[in-house]
């Protein structure tokens, strides 16, 4: 008998804006049209990652991956893959390096190369759907470790899989459950609280949304858990408000896992009771620092405090409060499921496991993309990113968001784990990844990432309140023309202040753009400086130059 | 007891308490880490970032107000790295600051001029945009320069924690930020007590009074037509020495006459004499409630600041406030009434001037209820801070002068009327009077020094056989407190004296500023010298009782006739009004 094929359609943000719903009305009438009905089910999937090739379907089992869709390439597809199974080739996927079509979404260098754990069911599975996700191993780990194993054996498991919070902070998971587990109440009040951050927020970067748009189950799944080992009963998502969709079916799924019993009192009859309610931001990038989060749900201005006391001893409303990043959580059940061990064979040695990175600015693949610790540029660009438009030479990677720093042509082959980048000066942060050619100007993107931050600032301490404006005030007028000789001087003495002075995370890393944008091509601003000319031929006010750009040329 | 611990700081060993920060153990050896937005005992946020220091082991200098001292740490206080930050850090505050301290209201008391002067900031390296803010200066009593406001906080945690009437918070985000009500409304429509508590913290000139008394006072003394008296307040001559280098606490009543007739008011009285009035008045309107059992609590009423306070937050509590009006008001009336017909004055030319320790009388001689005959029983205020300005422009110097004795007919008061500047001293000062009205007998010595103090006390005694509770709450956090209490039926009183300032009037909003981290600390033990001064004044006081006093019973023998007689009700008695939290049609700033 025909097993059941599944028509995957992507249905994450993304997707949806480039006419996923549409696509899939389509669809519903073409297979009621030929009376397919019985051989295909549509599924609404979370995000596949391809976000630049959406609408996608994939017609599952064999992974035929088809994309950029229009509702007239569906009749087609309809009559032509449905009723005679013949594959439409116009609507494969072509390799922009060598030109050929591929037609399974598994051959396809971006997904080959991928190594999904935390993205393990988005794009494969329909996000609120439990059965869905009881069909991957959804809620067994919850099960194991209700049943099966001490608190201790959680964090322990954690701690050999080496996992780090994916948020930006890279603090060891295992020991953050640990010490929040540990941390000591008063006898007559043992309230503590599971914080999930869902504050994303660094332009670009979504891979929060996607996990909570695609898979929120797994994220719950985690967070009962979480509750479990350090004992607390009630869990938070905070998750701004500029995410509807994950919203929705966050909340969609929080009842379907109160139905199914794995939320609320006596989970799985363990006797364990733990809630979970989503709590919405308005969206400042500073909410994502985890004091300021707090400050955020219990209703008050979102501003970060001094730390210590961190919030594993003193969080929300006062009490241990243990805060994981979306991400971070995903990779909790596989952990336990698959032991940390298994974890820990991916990645390098100090940053262990996988990291979804969003892939944007100049390359062919973009999107979210999941790899291993310490995969190189070279590979991310040149393999799962396609290369760079126009076999245009590279130029630099911005990673890290507006808290990190550039790498450039002499970086492509480090591995991209935590401490090799803290000694470029850059971080992985939550994994934002944006390319740029050879015609880009560093000094306007030094600028557009310190406006960014800039208008973050929450403006409680001096130097981010007013430094950042400063710094931002002098890269203006170097992009204006109207640079004086001193001003690289300046920018670098605030940008050291304002690093070394600031409150939190958030000034903390401020002038990282700038600071790593300026060691790297320092002459590029001289020029700007000195010659009034833009090598790059971005600034408006300045002149282009027959400059030779310093760039990695072609493809390698 | 707390754990100890040590560690070193600048390469001396330092023993503290567990939990103590490096600022504080820094300050307990003589080292005074610079600082702008710390307030001793109200405000540590770790905001202003100009006390950093190095901890070795810390990869980032840290901000010693906020970080607890552990046992081994080794702190740097004066490193190179340490200086240059912190002075940057101050011209990064400078580069969005309004360079005019010669004509600001904080000149040469302000701490960040102090601090970029000890900094020797010579030059603002970073020169940019400045915040664009307009001032507040629609309410009659507080004006706000929100781009003097250096995000300390100080104000808004004043307001929030010690006066609870949380006016205050930051407005917009990043760079734009400064602290002021919500939604930038104008103090006028906000439940502002104007008790002047924020002006007391802020370590610039962002929050002053409304300074266009003084100029009215002058015009008045050189308007020969004018009769021009003045009323000083209980509390101002335990004060205004200070404004001229004298120590807290001495007690300048004489020279401080003195100043004033060289000034030239045509009578210089005590409004000490309008306290023993209110002493009269109100200890026989709680006579009255007692006997008819109603409207008790009865609460004093002589302080705006928490008259404006159960105006905006307690409506259910207004019946039970004291009908009487302030001293100052009390004063105000008699000064154009039973003065001008003593004087057969025209009382439309005299000119009552009042000095306060409050900001908030500004606002009270400016209510609509307290006129007299169609006009103000009071035509200007000033603060002890704009009256010590004055003798200063006149060129005086307190210290300096002679002692001369107020004039007669409302220049003599007992010394119960003196302690109404200090805190409990409104219900010691009633109680003395009340307790021999109800008994007919003459307390030996007085028994009320368990009300004395500068938050919340209370008293029982018996008197004809009932046993009667008296409690006295300074400061309107404790105030908040001690009602709400009151209203759950947790206690029960029959007289209660509220002051908005902790302290009392001495530890008032007009009061002078020390522009110093430990303003605050200073201003509540300055407020227990300054008001322990005034107990010595009462001490020496030959009538210690308003009933007693020679010329408060020629007053009702003479002109009133009787507490709470028909004069006194036209002229003393007033009503409250229900005040919305925030107005419903806002103000707009320009």
């Amino acid at each position: 008998m025909n097993q059941q094929k599944k028509l995957l359609i992507c249905s994450g943000a993304s997707c949806i804006s480039s006419g996923a719903n549409k696509i899939k009305a389509v669809l519903e009438e073409q297979i009621a049209r030929h009376n397919l009905t019985s051989k295909f089910e549509i599924v609404e999937t979370g995000c596949m990652g391809s976000c630049d090739l959406g609408p996608l379907m994939v017609v599952s089992p064999e992974g035929i991956f088809y994309h950029s869709l229009k509702p007239r390439d569906i009749k087609d597809i309809a009559e032509k893959h449905f009723v005679n199974g013949q594959i439409v080739e116009g609507l494969l996927y072509k390799d922009p390096v060598t030109g050929k079509q591929i037609p399974k979404i598994d051959d396809i260098p971006f997904f080959q190369k991928q190594t999904k754990i935390a993205l393990r069911n988005c794009g494969r599975i329909h996000p609120i759907n439990i059965n869905d996700y009881l069909a991957v191993k959804g809620y067994q780990a919850l099960q194991k470790v209700l049943h099966e194993m001490a608190p201790e054996e959680v964090i322990h498991e954690i701690k050999i899989s080496g996992l780090r919070g994916r948020g930006g902070g890279g603090f060891p998971t295992g020991i953050k459950w640990e010490i929040t587990r540990k941390s000591e109440l008063k006898l007559e009040d043992q309230t503590k609280y599971v914080i999930c951050n869902a504050d994303e927020g660094d332009p670009g970067a979504f891979m929060d949304r996607s996990i909570l748009e695609g898979d929120p189950h797994s994220v719950i799944e985690a967070m009962v858990i979480a509750g479990y080992v350090i004992g607390a009963r009630q869990g938070y998502v905070y998750i701004r408000a500029e995410y509807p969709l994950a919203i929705e079916r966050l909340e969609a799924a929080i009842k379907a896992a109160r139905k199914y019993g794995a939320l609320g009192e006596n989970i799985f009859d363990s006797g364990f009771d733990f809630d979970v309610e989503v709590r919405i931001g308005a969206g400042a990038f500073v909410c994502g620092e985890e004091t300021a989060l707090i400050h955020s749900i219990q209703g008050g201005r979102g501003e970060p405090r001094p730390k210590p006391p961190f919030p594993a001893a003193k969080g929300l409303w006062n009490k241990p409060t243990l805060i994981n990043n979306v991400e971070t959580l995903a990779n909790i059940p596989v952990i336990i499921l698959r032991g940390g061990n298994w974890y820990s064979r991916f990645g390098i040695e100090s940053s262990r496991g996988t990291k979804v990175f969003a892939l944007s600015g100049d390359i062919n693949n973009t999107g979210l993309i999941e790899v291993p610790m310490g995969t190189s540029l070279r590979t991310i660009i040149y393999e799962l990113g396609g290369g760079i438009p126009g076999n245009k030479g590279f130029k630099a990677a911005l990673i890290g968001g507006p808290s990190g720093g550039v790498l450039t042509a002499q970086h492509l082959d480090l591995p991209l784990d935590y401490n090799t980048l803290a000694k470029t000066g850059a971080m992985i942060g939550s994994g934002g990844l944006v390319i740029m050619d050879e015609n880009s100007c560093m000094v306007d993107i030094a600028k557009f990432y310190l406006d960014f931050i800039q208008d973050e600032s929450c403006g409680k301490c001096t130097p981010c309140r007013i430094g950042t404006k400063r710094m931002l005030e002098i890269l203006k007028r170097i992009i204006s023309g109207k640079g004086k000789t001193n001003d690289l001087v300046e920018l670098e003495d605030l940008g050291r202040l304002i690093k070394e002075t600031s409150l939190c995370g958030l000034g903390m890393s401020a002038p990282n753009p700038v600071l790593s944008t300026l060691k790297n091509f320092r002459d590029e601003y001289e020029a700007h400086i000195q010659e009034k000319i833009c090598p790059a031929g971005v600034c408006e006010s300045l002149r282009k130059t027959t400059k030779k750009p310093k760039a990695e040329g072609g493809v390698k | 007891m707390k754990k100890k611990i040590s560690f070193e700081i600048d390469d001396q060993k330092v023993e503290v308490d567990e939990g103590t920060t490096i600022l504080e153990a820094a300050a307990q050896i003589g080292i005074d880490i610079p600082t702008l937005c710390y307030l001793k005992d109200i405000n540590a946020e770790g905001a202003c970032r100009v006390c950093l220091v190095e901890v070795e082991g810390e990869p980032r200098l840290v901000a010693s107000c906020v970080y607890e001292a552990r046992d081994g740490i080794k702190v740097k206080t004066t490193t190179p790295r340490v200086i240059k930050a912190r002075k940057q850090v101050i011209e990064l505050l400078l580069s969005d600051h309004p360079a005019d301290c010669l004509t600001c209201i904080a000149n040469q008391n302000c701490e960040l001029q102090s601090l970029a002067k000890d900094y020797d900031v010579r030059d603002i390296r970073y020169r940019g945009e400045r915040r664009k803010i307009p001032i507040d200066d629609l309410s009659p009593s507080i004006v706000r320069e929100p781009e003097k406001c250096i995000m300390c906080r100080r104000c808004i945690t004043v307001c929030k924690k010690v006066v609870t009437a949380a006016i205050y918070d930051v407005n917009e985000r990043g760079f734009n930020s400064f602290a002021a009500p919500a939604t930038h409304d104008s103090q006028i429509d906000t439940p502002c007590t104007y008790c002047g508590q924020c002006i007391l913290t802020c370590p610039t000139g962002a929050l002053y009074e409304q300074r266009q008394d003084s100029e009215w006072v002058w015009e008045a003394l050189a308007d020969p037509d004018k009769h021009v008296i003045i009323q000083t307040a209980p509390s101002i001559r335990s004060t205004i020495g200070e404004m001229f280098g004298m120590p807290i606490g001495s007690l300048v009543t004489g020279k401080l006459v003195a100043a004033l007739k060289h000034l030239g008011f045509d009578r210089v009285f005590d409004d000490c004499f309008g306290a023993d009035v209110v002493v009269m008045e109100e200890g026989a309107e709680f006579i009255h409630r007692l006997k008819e059992g109603k409207r008790l609590p009865q609460f004093t009423s002589c302080c705006p600041g928490w008259v404006k306070f159960a105006e905006n937050f307690y409506h259910e509590l207004l019946p039970h406030l004291s009908t009487v009006r302030s001293p100052q008001q009390v004063f105000g009336a008699l000064s154009k009434t039973y003065y001008a017909e003593k004087m057969e004055i025209d009382p439309k030319k005299i000119f009552c001037v009042s000095t306060m320790p409050c900001i908030a009388k500004k606002f009270e001689a400016q209510r609509p209820e307290m006129t007299v005959n169609g006009m103000w029983a009071v035509d200007a205020v000033l603060t002890t801070r704009e009256l010590g300005q004055i003798i200063k422009q006149a060129g005086l110097d307190l210290k300096k002068l002679p002692d001369e004795e107020y004039d007669d007919p409302m220049g003599y008061a007992s010394g119960a009327g003196v302690i109404f500047g200090a805190g409990g001293g409104v219900m010691e000062a009633t109680l003395r009077t009340v307790y021999e009205k109800l008994t007919g007998e003459k307390m030996k010595e007085f028994q009320f020094k368990a009300i004395r103090s500068d938050s919340f006390r209370e008293l029982e005694l018996e008197i004809n056989g009932q046993l009667l509770r008296f409690g006295v709450a300074r400061g309107l956090g404790n105030t908040r407190h001690l009602i709400d209490r009151i209203l759950k039926g947790e206690v029960e009183y029959h007289f209660i004296e509220i002051m908005a300032c902790p302290g009392g009037c001495v530890g008032g909003g007009g009061q002078p500023i020390y522009s110093h981290k430990d303003r605050w600390y200073m201003q509540v033990n300055a407020g227990n010298h300054r008001g322990n001064a005034l107990f010595r004044a009462d001490e020496a006081k030959e009538y210690r009782t308003a009933h007693e006093n020679p010329a408060i019973q020629k007053l009702y023998r003479e002109f009133l006739g009787e507490p709470m007689g028909e004069l006194s009700r036209k002229l003393f008695h007033t009503t409250y009004t229900k005040r919305p939290m925030y107005s419903r049609s806002k103000h707009v700033l320009h």
